[in-house]
């Protein structure tokens, strides 16, 4: 038995590609919880919003990188970043102001919300290919890796190799940094607090003098900072294409259910569990079965599910969570 | 809204895992404010005066309506259900559109302005249901009733705390989970917390038992002896009647009869009418 070897194939395989993967959904899936809970409805736009921004980004990325700035070792996408999110916050206001305001006067149902957005949708996806085409883009420069394989391997003397990317690190980071941000925000600042009084009972935000035009704003811009963030490290630690953020969403969507809608802690832990779920049941475990039990050889690679099916796994945890506990696993607001 | 919503029993808007119900607003809060205009010389403090109007485009549920509130002086509507009494309280507070009538504060003309500049203009004003915020504590629902105010709160945040020792001990925790008596005292708290001119209140013993009935009711003769003018909608007629500086009797959506609390309660009619005998 080889302990030290599988601990290692798995943080490589499984532990590390997986976090990075979960924090992008866990930020995905807190602008999805936020804009459920304050703006009451599911936005379906949310994975093409992402793309959008991350193609702007990618743009002001090319501009900088032309202008001969970088960052070092740091990806010069993080330099953009800010240009991507007020383009992105100047989209998503002009939206508002053109689809759902006119739905939020006439105090139309909540599901109609629900289909404005999918047409939202695709008139983003359309905007985004408009803007970049349809083709991948690679934008991550600076510093590949943080521990290379060879040098694992070299320092440490086992057989298996470990690699820790530079865009998997910077992404945990960034996830914390503004999970944080925005947790301080809520809680502690007058603004977040008018928003959760905004998300808790409108008419009486109203009534103490919170102007709900504001808080709407104030919530699409900072929606609109979590989607450009999500898709850029998405971006920066896979590859960008505009049709991989239509159906990141669906991902999204089972980690905001899962934790919990309208609950931020619950985004981020169903985050995690949905890209842990989704790594672990698509991995070929045989190498590490090998390394815990050598001498057994099993027929097959000991994969759940080949990869082409892994947003099954995301459709399975979303039925099984609304079957059996429709509140998510931190209580949320659905039912 | 089509057809098949009925017939699918309105699935899509029950639907939590994708529409979130919980707190949905019915006040429009886009709706822009008015001028404010000059007030009419010997006017009241607060005066609706000969309101007539419904919700958005509805028939009238308010016929040339007034009612009236004195600096210092504690105002009730009482009424028949579906008088229109919490109808007239909310058209002062300008949530339903006024075809006729004005509402003028303090001097000034204030009819045009939305809800919210109302709040700003110096209204305090306490729904009958939905006027806590569930999820937040104690603390954070009266801050959010100092929302608009800039200066140091802490002050007055004490002083909401003295008249309600019971929710005091329990600031910390979250309003929702509170007793119904205490939600009510969180929610006059909060309205407290703007420092208004003028307190509106809309059935504040609605579902709490008869002793905190009685001890809302000393809360609120206390805060109007503090000199804030309170205008209240209130279902028990008789008490509200004994605490009340002036009363208005509403029938449908209109002015029955007016007095002070003692003259209406020897009134013969009204007694017969609305206070059983």
């Amino acid at each position: 038995m080889d302990i030290l070897n599988a601990l290692v194939a798995f943080l490589n395989f499984v532990f590390i590609p997986a976090a990075a993967y979960g924090a992008q959904l866990a930020l995905g899936a807190l602008g999805v919880t936020l804009i459920y809970g304050i703006l009451r409805f599911s936005n379906f736009a949310h994975g093409d919003t992402m793309a959008f921004g991350t193609a702007i980004t990618i743009i002001a990325t090319w501009g900088l990188q032309s202008l001969g700035v970088s960052l070092g070792p740091l990806p010069t996408a993080l330099l953009a970043l800010p240009i991507g999110i007020a383009g992105t916050a100047l989209l998503v206001l002009a939206t508002d102001r053109v689809v759902y305001r006119f739905y939020r006067v006439q105090k139309a149902a909540p599901i109609i919300f629900v289909m404005a957005s999918v047409g939202v949708m695709f008139v983003m996806n359309g905007l985004t290919r408009l803007l970049i085409g349809v083709d991948e883009q690679r934008f991550d420069d600076g510093a590949r890796f943080l521990i290379a394989v060879r040098d694992f391997r070299e320092w440490t003397g086992l057989a298996e190799g470990l690699a820790l990317r530079s865009t998997q690190a910077l992404t945990v980071i960034v996830t914390v940094i503004v999970c944080a941000a925005l947790f301080w925000f809520l809680n502690r600042t007058k603004g977040g607090k008018a928003m959760r009084a905004y998300s808790d009972n409108e008419d009486l935000a109203l009534l103490s003098g919170i102007d709900p035009e504001k808080v709407v704003r104030m919530t699409w811009i900072i929606a609109a900072a979590l989607m450009t963030i999500a898709g850029v490290l998405y971006g920066l630690d896979k590859s960008f294409r505009p049709f991989n953020y239509f159906q990141i969403l669906l991902p999204i969507f089972a980690a905001a259910i899962v934790g919990g809608l309208g609950n931020p802690i619950g985004a981020i832990a169903g985050g995690f569990l949905v890209a842990f779920s989704e790594v672990a049941v698509t991995y070929p475990w045989v190498k590490i079965a090998g390394y815990l039990a050598p001498g057994w050889e099993p027929g097959g690679l000991l994969q759940l599910l080949g990869t082409e099916y892994k947003f099954a796994v995301s459709f399975v945890i979303l039925i099984v969570v609304l079957l059996f506990r429709p509140t998510g696993l931190f209580r949320g607001k659905s039912v | 809204m089509s057809d098949q919503d009925a017939v699918f029993g309105h699935r899509g808007n029950r639907d939590a895992s994708v529409v979130n119900s919980q707190g949905k607003g019915t006040i429009d809060g886009t709706r822009p404010s008015g001028p404010v205009g000059q007030g009419r010389a010997g006017d009241p403090f607060l005066i609706g005066e000969g309101m007539t109007g419904g919700y958005g485009k509805g028939p009238d549920i308010l016929n040339n309506c007034t009612i009236a509130v004195e600096k210092g002086q504690i105002a009730v509507i009482v009424g028949p259900n579906g008088a229109g009494k919490s109808t007239a309280m909310k058209a002062i507070f300008g949530m339903l559109n006024l075809r006729q009538g004005s509402v003028r504060l303090d001097g000034r003309d204030i009819t045009a302005l939305n809800p919210q500049d109302r709040v700003k203009a110096g209204m305090g004003f306490v729904p009958q249901v939905n006027n806590i915020f569930p999820s937040m504590t104690v603390e954070e629902n009266l801050e959010m009733g100092a929302y608009i105010r800039n200066d140091d709160i802490r002050r007055t945040m004490e002083q909401v705390y003295d008249l309600f020792p019971a929710v005091a001990a329990k600031r910390r925790q979250a309003a929702g989970e509170l007793s119904g008596g205490q939600r009510q005292q969180v929610a006059v708290g909060r309205a407290l917390m703007t420092q208004p001119s003028v307190l509106m209140l809309d059935e504040p013993t609605a579902g709490v038992s008869p002793i905190v009935m009685d001890e809302l009711f000393d809360r609120i003769i206390a805060i109007a002896r503090g000199g804030l003018p309170v205008l209240m909608v209130e279902q028990n007629a008789k008490q509200a009647m004994m605490i009340a500086d002036k009363a208005y009797v509403l029938v449908q959506g209109a002015n029955a009869h007016t007095g002070t609390g003692h003259e209406l309660m020897q009134n013969d009619e009204v007694r017969r009418t609305f206070l059983g005998g």
